[in-house]
């Protein structure tokens, strides 16, 4: 029998000191009067910067670990810890963009860090889920949390619909992952994913049966509507525009990069015995995924929902490599997602640099001819441009190739058409990223922006120098990744 | 300079090693600091540095010259400078080389480089973008030594391109005037048809020798003699398929017949250009690489009879288009032309000193026919039409005076047997050459063409000098009043290049052709065993001396007769039946530039046309690019359209996913079956 004593010494501390902040900011911030949030704010990011020290600390010292606790439910491994560390520079760099836009357009309360945090250990119990029922407690703690914060800006009634919307089909989505959880304990009689693997492995003649493919098709349709893979998509234009801009970054940021940590894992660990069925899935979403989010984004005006079909469309390429069903693959996909990060929280950073005489302006004409009146901030936008368009020598190019590759190297003819497919996609794809690219630097000016607040430089600076200077010194990343894909296989 | 036993090292003292790089090295240096600060230092100061760096390297030369090429010193200098690739057998090193022909070519180089420069500062005085100027002539200059300097094919190659990419910018240098962009493009387009067999013979060479050293290629040619190799599907001889394909670039840069037609048009860059690379250098690397390349050439009788054939063909051709050229530029450029071919007639029936010495002649003889236009046109306030000018004699005496010692040593006056100006000596050098020449159909029409050259040579020289500066005036009132002589930094360059051209051949004859042959050559030009032509030049009857100088005679009578005796004749002649036809000849270039648009141009536009409009527009744009931005225009409305932000379609469409993929996921399995079973029943073997 556990108590609290032993698991504050065990694995689970930084869940725990996650969970135990959350509940002491909150207490501090209905008790000490901080209604603007500002120290609520400050503090969490510090929380933040607290959990990823341990997760870091425990990483080098133990570069190998494999924790577990809750009889398997709870695993943390190589892969898990890497994903943890991505969520915690998404949560953390979406904390450190709002401050100077929640104080902008009002309606800070000192709760928009809290559910951060709460939506953080989350997506931390849906990285180190061992089982069904693990799995869906993660997925809703974090999902509850984000229901929350996109309708956080509650007088707003763009901010209030996005809330709603996503709250809608977020219960249909859970609704067919439950449906598809029970069909496979039905029919493999366990909720334990290696257990899951086993049974399905010894299935007569290792053709699995209907149900458990019917239940497997359900539980990832509802694991795809967390990663927006279209045709489970539709929430992702409307949410990213309607919810305030910081919190679509982390929605970007975060959640997205937890929900494939979790993709991957039941994918690699429960049932990849069977891979070549599942693939089919995954290949037929990446498919549609980086068409569409290619070809709807060339209509937008809005940048937040062009940011969506873009986020849509990566989603796509990221599941390149996943549908390789290699180590490498996966590596690509964990390499992919830390590049991808960057470029998001970046992009969004410009974005929320776009205000005049303090208010948020979200068109892309806003941003003409901002090379004559911003150059350091349309040569930064630029360059995330070119990196999300996948432009040699800029990190996203890498990212693209890192998944490409691995499907090219299974030989198989489904995976040259998916990766011609991707390639084919980035074209496409990359002509309206070119085009805010072309906006900024060839037509005539448009008003300046007010100067950007110090959190969003730092993390404009920090995101574009990574992505600028990404090929210079690739190793630590790919080193990582390639440990953390390890660990699964 | 020692005179100790070193006299076969190849390695010169430090002090010569470094002259060397300094020759080759000051007009890269001018032409780097002109052209990429020349806006900052201002057009003053890069004037001053590019002359002054020419100058000096000019100078230079000149020592080096004594050294290698008068001196009893060491017959060949290599200064190795660095590797320059290496990829499989082939292994190129950068050296400078230096014998007696590139000492030769060093001081034709530099010393008319070195007065164009300084010629230029009065010529350009108006021009606004005089520091860009500067620099692209010292880094043609340097191009051009890397040329002649060169060591291998490739080094010569690089020199090759880098004067033709020099000379097509300075040809388009007023790029505001369409006519300038036009003949850059046709000179490098031209060009590029020489370079394209120019580098199948440095390829041919590879493949044959493995290697593109001059000297371990010139050591081996003999051993090829005899060879076959397959070319184009045929066997042919080794030596005279490679000898050809390398000519072919000789012929392209330096204007030979057929491939001339971009030498006249090249006259619309400025004059000093004109007469720094289209008539005293560049144009005559062909004839420098026929003479570099003789070990080659010898070893091919074939290939030396169709350099005597091109030769003799473009000295006659360019000199019947000269004689009714009206632009006075043209006259002069059709006159090179003309002279090119005779330079390439001595190396082609073995007489590379007497190629050489022409060439050397040449340069300051044409040189200073050019700058001496160019000091007309810039009298005349840039008129070019001779037709518009005349009595320009006591206006601009100096330029007269000038231009007549060119037209003097052009025509090659002089007495057999007594002297005469540069042209006189090296062009009946050639014609008694060509006549000497083995009994051999080639040599025969050689020597007949060049004599009836000679004789047109004298006529269209003499003729521009009556037209330009004698008799009444045809100019307008104001500008033959506001005529004005050039400024001394346009005449001192002119004066020395006078003096060039006024003894350079009695001075030099005896080392270039006569007894001072071995000892000035050294070995650098190379004669076969059966070539006895330097031998056989000293028993030429009398009447063949004599024959170029009654040609030039009467060319002079006829032109006097026609443009200062009886002015009203040309007109009346032109009008006669018969010789009308053969007028409008002349003057279309026979016609060259018409055919080669209808045979050349033409078809390339109509092949051009339809790659772009079916091609690329039908095609590639249709169903390419455009045809595919269109579709996913559609696409992208179609699933805007669809995003419709209602949650009920949003969730419609969730479900329909599942089902979707649902179904298609439970049906492989089943329709599997389904498919054998009915392949089954269909052949008849079901159960």
């Amino acid at each position: 029998m556990l108590t609290l004593l032993d698991l504050l010494h065990g694995p689970l501390k930084p869940e725990i000191l996650l969970v135990v902040s959350a509940m002491f900011l909150l207490m501090y911030g209905v008790f000490h009067h901080d209604p603007r949030g500002g120290n609520v704010s400050w503090l969490s990011v510090g929380v933040l910067a607290l959990v990823a020290f341990l997760i870091a600390y425990r990483a080098w010292n133990h570069p190998g670990a494999f924790d577990s606790s809750f009889e398997g439910a709870w695993v943390n491994d190589g892969f898990a810890r890497f994903m943890k560390m991505l969520v915690l520079i998404g949560a953390a760099g979406a904390l450190l963009l709002s401050f100077a836009y929640f104080r902008d357009v009002g309606g800070m309360r000192f709760e928009y860090p809290i559910l951060v945090l709460l939506s953080t250990a989350g997506m931390f119990m849906m990285i180190s889920a061992g089982d069904l029922i693990a799995l869906y407690l993660g997925l809703e703690m974090q999902s509850l949390a984000l229901y929350v914060l996109a309708a956080i800006r509650r007088n707003d009634v763009r901010s209030s619909e996005a809330g709603l919307k996503y709250f809608v089909l977020g219960a249909l989505s859970s609704g067919m992952l439950l449906y598809g959880a029970s069909l496979l304990y039905g029919f493999t009689g366990s909720t334990h994913f290696r257990d899951i693997a086993q049974a399905a492995h010894g299935m007569a003649g290792n053709v699995p049966n209907v149900g458990f493919l019917f239940g497997l098709v359900f539980l990832l349709a509802g694991l795809a509507f967390k990663i927006s893979a279209v045709p489970f998509h539709m929430w992702v234009p409307d949410v990213y525009q309607g919810a305030p801009t910081p919190v679509t970054a982390f929605f970007a940021a975060a959640p997205k990069i937890a929900a494939f940590a979790l993709l991957i894992r039941v994918l690699e660990t429960s049932v990849p015995g069977i891979s070549s069925q599942w693939q089919q899935i995954i290949v037929f979403m990446s498919i549609a995924s980086m068409i569409l989010g290619s070809v709807a984004a060339i209509g937008q005006h809005n940048i937040k929902r062009l940011m969506a079909y873009s986020s849509i469309g990566h989603g796509g390429f990221a599941l390149v490599g996943l549908a390789a069903g290699t180590e490498d693959g996966v590596q690509g996909v964990l390499v992919y997602l830390a590049i991808y990060l960057a470029m998001t929280l970046g992009t969004f950073a410009c974005i929320l640099a776009m205000r005049r005489k303090g208010q948020y302006v979200e068109e892309i004409h806003q941003l003409a001819g901002l090379s004559r009146t911003n150059l350091p901030l349309a040569s930064l936008l630029a360059a995330l441009m070119f990196s999300l368009a996948g432009i040699p020598p800029l990190a996203g190019f890498w990212a693209k190739f890192f998944v490409i590759i691995p499907a090219i190297r299974t030989g198989q003819t489904g995976m040259y058409i998916l990766a011609v497919i991707a390639v084919l996609a980035s074209v496409v794809g990359a002509y309206y990223y070119l085009r805010i690219i072309k906006i900024m630097f060839f037509d005539e000016p448009a008003e300046a922006f007010q100067p950007m607040p110090r959190p969003v430089r730092f993390v404009l600076g920090l995101a574009a120098a990574f992505v600028i200077l990404f090929s210079l010194y690739p190793a630590p990343l790919l080193d990582a990744a390639a440990r953390a894909a390890h660990s699964l296989f | 300079m020692g005179t100790g036993p070193d006299a076969e090292s190849l390695e010169p003292k430090a002090f010569a090693n470094t002259m060397y790089q300094a020759i080759l090295f000051l007009p890269l240096a001018g032409a780097i600091i002109t052209g990429f600060f020349g806006r900052a230092l201002g057009a003053r100061a890069s004037e001053l540095i590019t002359c002054a760096f020419m100058l000096v390297a000019a100078v230079l030369s000149w020592i080096a010259f004594s050294q290698i090429a008068l001196a009893h010193e060491a017959a060949t200098v290599k200064i190795p400078l660095f590797r320059w690739l290496t990829s499989g057998d082939l292994d190129v090193n950068w050296s400078i080389r230096v014998d007696a022909l590139t000492a030769v070519m060093l001081v034709v180089v530099n010393t008319v480089s070195s007065l164009v420069h300084v010629y230029s500062i009065g010529y350009m005085h108006e021009d606004p973008h005089r520091p860009r100027f500067f620099a692209y002539l010292s880094l043609f200059t340097f191009a051009m030594l890397a040329l002649v300097t060169s060591d291998t094919f490739l080094q010569m190659f690089f020199g090759w391109e880098g004067v033709g990419l020099m000379s097509y910018l300075l040809i388009g240098f007023w790029y505001e005037k369409p006519s300038a962009n036009a003949a850059a493009m046709k000179a490098f387009i031209v060009n590029r048809v020489g370079d394209f067999g120019f580098a199948l013979g440095i390829f041919g060479v590879f493949a044959v020798f493995r290697t593109i050293d001059f000297d371990t290629v010139f050591a081996a040619a003999p051993s090829k003699t005899g060879h076959f190799m397959t070319f184009l599907g045929g066997q042919y001889d080794t030596m005279t398929v490679l000898c050809l394909l390398l000519f072919m670039g000789a012929m392209g840069k330096s204007a030979q017949f057929m491939l001339h037609t971009w030498l006249p048009d090249a006259m619309e860059g400025p004059t000093p250009v004109s007469a720094l690379i289209h008539a005293a250098t560049m144009v005559t690397a062909g004839v420098f690489m026929v003479a570099r390349l003789s070990p080659l050439f010898e070893q091919s009788q074939t290939a030396l009879n169709f350099v005597v054939l091109i030769g003799a063909t473009t000295a006659f051709f360019a000199a019947t288009v000269g004689l009714v050229q009206n632009d006075i530029k043209r006259v002069i450029a059709y006159s090179t032309c003309s002279q090119l071919g005779y330079m390439f007639v001595a190396c082609g029936v073995g007489a590379y000193g007497a190629g050489i010495f022409h060439l050397f002649t040449h340069a300051f003889f044409k040189a200073l026919l050019f700058l001496g236009a160019g000091s007309v046109i810039h009298a005349m306030h840039h008129e070019q039409d001779m037709r518009n000018m005349g009595g320009l004699s006591g206006k601009i005496p100096w330029t007269w005076g000038l231009m007549l010692v060119g037209t003097l040593a052009l025509t090659g006056v002089g007495i057999p047997g007594f002297g005469g100006m540069a042209g006189f000596y090296s062009k009946d050098a050639i014609i008694d050459a060509a006549f000497v020449a083995h009994a051999n159909v080639a040599h025969v029409y050689a020597f007949d063409l060049l004599v009836a050259a000679a004789f047109m040579t004298s006529f269209y020289s003499w003729r521009l000098m009556f037209m330009t500066f004698h008799g009444q005036t045809r100019a307008d009132r104001d500008t033959y009043d506001h005529a004005h002589e050039s400024p001394m930094v346009m005449l001192v360059p002119l004066i020395v290049l006078a003096l060039g051209a006024i003894g350079a051949g009695a001075l030099f004859e005896g080392f270039f052709i006569g007894e001072g042959y071995a000892e000035f050559w050294k070995g650098a030009l190379f004669a076969g065993s059966g070539n006895t032509i330097r031998e056989d030049v000293r028993h030429i009857p009398l009447w063949t001396s004599w024959a170029p100088v009654v040609a030039m005679a009467s060319g002079f009578a006829l032109a006097w007769v026609m443009y200062i005796a009886r002015p009203a004749w040309p007109a009346a002649i032109v009008a006669l039946p018969g010789v009308n036809g053969i007028y409008y000849f002349l003057l279309n270039k026979w016609y060259f530039d018409q055919l080669y648009h209808w045979v050349f141009v033409v078809p390339a536009l109509w092949l051009g046309r339809l790659l772009w409009k079916g091609g690329d527009g039908a095609i590639i744009d249709g169903l390419g690019p455009d045809g595919i931005a269109a579709s996913v225009q559609r696409v992208m409305r179609s699933a805007v359209k669809l995003q419709s932000g209602f949650v009920y379609h949003y969730a419609f469409v969730m479900l329909i996913g599942v089902t979707l993929i649902a179904t298609v996921f439970a049906m492989p399995a089943d329709f599997r079956h389904y498919v054998s079973d009915a392949l089954s029943h269909l052949f008849g073997r079901g159960a």
